[in-house]
């Protein structure tokens, strides 16, 4: 693997963008769905949400459903298949983390364009798990009885329900820091649209 | 009192500035919007068929993964939501009430019986009691408890054809709403005479309203008047105004 261009792949590409659109047009259409009875006293601004009422923001939430669900599950096949998934995102030592976390800390954290660092690992694992959890209480709340093993797993529908916007609120927390650190690196969101960032590697990295 | 006079000509070039300023605004906006809420996306008509055609493609995944074995399930009497919410298109003030002696369920389409049903007639069957969780499209739900007639059982006395596709109920407060057939003959799916253990009030549909736990609220009619087995889609008052018409649970 050593000396050899390493960007993110043309299925990693086309999975991350639709899988992006997808989740934007859910969180929308989400928002709209929750204004129709808000579980906290507040609702999202109309210009935020997707579909003009109810009817149309169901329509739109059901419709990213499938696209979501498709170019994850295309994604996470494909990167088991290929074995990216567990290089790219294999959690480092807690040394390592640690070490990237305080230089994070103080600004100093360099951005190694071939690989991820401690900290991108972390984060991109564990947002992948919070959007399988979110799609999974998804499923489970708009169906509770033909997949009643899920919404017992998550504790009923009711709880269930507020599962799945918490799991949305830490989405959105992701896309702020992850769109923010993107524009900072613009190199970043080239190689992610483009694929072409030709960089040689190091070879303790991909070890 | 006199309206003062404007001579436009004085005005004319002040008026184009701030007609180009506002144009300029709303186009911003306007594209803000389509980028950001799809409110300009969605009235699209293209994109409105678009989604129709998914929404049909999801009513078919729905209906193929519904099984009549599988039970909603089933609460205990300390668990019921009180009070139950009221929940129509309407204000609680506009439930329209009838004289429940002189009721009549019309029946109509592909059955052999068409001769309409009295309440003492519903009375005379099999009751059968359930504990459920009604969950409205809005996203809340409420556990009530409702007793009454299977369908299905009404269906066979009716002599209905159960190889037809589709249930329509249509009720006294001009709402309607229809089911697929394999949802009709789901066990819990009932024709309501009580709620709670008294007859059922005039807020949840008295004299009779259709509960079936596997499905959402709006497809849970109350104020039912007449039942019609058909093949024809009937689709229904939420249904036709773009609500998905399979609406299981």
């Amino acid at each position: 693997m050593a000396h050899r261009p390493r960007s993110p792949s043309l299925v990693t590409r086309i999975t991350h963008w639709v899988g992006a659109l997808s989740m934007l047009v859910m969180i929308g259409s989400g928002w709209q769905i929750y204004n129709a009875s808000p579980l906290l006293p507040f609702i999202f601004p109309a210009w935020a949400t997707l579909g003009g009422w109810l009817g149309g923001g169901i329509a739109w939430h059901f419709a990213a459903m499938w696209s979501l669900m498709g170019s994850g599950a295309v994604y996470l096949i494909h990167g088991m298949a290929s074995g990216r998934l567990r290089r790219d995102l294999r959690p480092r030592a807690a040394h390592l983390l640690l070490r990237d976390l305080g230089l994070a800390a103080r600004l100093r954290l360099t951005h190694a364009p071939a690989t991820y660092n401690a900290i991108q690992r972390l984060l991109y694992s564990c947002v992948l798990g919070v959007v399988i959890l979110a799609v999974a209480t998804g499923l489970s709340i708009w169906k509770p009885v033909q997949l009643g093993f899920l919404a017992w797993a998550f504790g009923g529908y009711d709880i269930a329900r507020c599962l799945h916007f918490a799991l949305m609120c830490l989405i959105v927390g992701f896309l702020i820091v992850h769109v923010c650190l993107a524009l900072i690196v613009p190199s970043t969101l080239f190689g992610m649209v483009f694929g072409r960032r030709v960089i040689v590697i190091d070879e303790d990295e991909s070890s | 009192m006199k309206r003062p006079t404007i001579d436009h000509s004085l005005i004319a070039s002040e008026l184009r500035r701030v007609e180009r300023r506002f144009m300029l605004k709303s186009a911003l906006s306007l594209g803000g919007l389509a980028m950001l809420s799809g409110c300009a996306i969605d009235d699209e008509p293209s994109v409105e068929k678009a989604l129709a055609t998914i929404m049909g493609f999801t009513d078919r995944v729905q209906a193929m993964i519904f099984s009549r074995n599988r039970l909603a399930r089933e609460f205990s009497t300390a668990q019921i939501t009180r009070p139950f919410p009221f929940n129509a298109y309407y204000d609680q003030d506009d439930i329209r009430v009838v004289d429940e002696t002189r009721w009549r369920l019309e029946v109509s389409g592909l059955v052999s019986d068409k001769r309409p049903w009295s309440l003492a007639q519903f009375r005379a069957l099999e009751q059968q009691r359930q504990i459920t969780r009604h969950i409205c499209v809005e996203g809340w739900s409420a556990i009530g408890s409702w007793s009454g007639v299977r369908l299905s059982a009404f269906l066979q006395h009716i002599g209905a054809d159960t190889r037809a596709k589709y249930v329509k109920f249509g009720c006294f407060d001009d709402y309607s709403t229809s089911i697929d057939m394999e949802t009709a003959l789901h066990p819990q799916t009932i024709m309501v005479l009580d709620f709670d253990d008294a007859s059922l009030p005039p807020a949840y549909g008295a004299p009779m309203k259709i509960r079936i736990p596997t499905k959402l609220g709006y497809k849970n009619p109350k104020y039912l008047a007449s039942v019609e087995v058909t093949n024809i889609f009937p689709g229904g008052y939420w249904e036709n105004q773009g609500y998905d018409w399979f609406g299981g649970s």
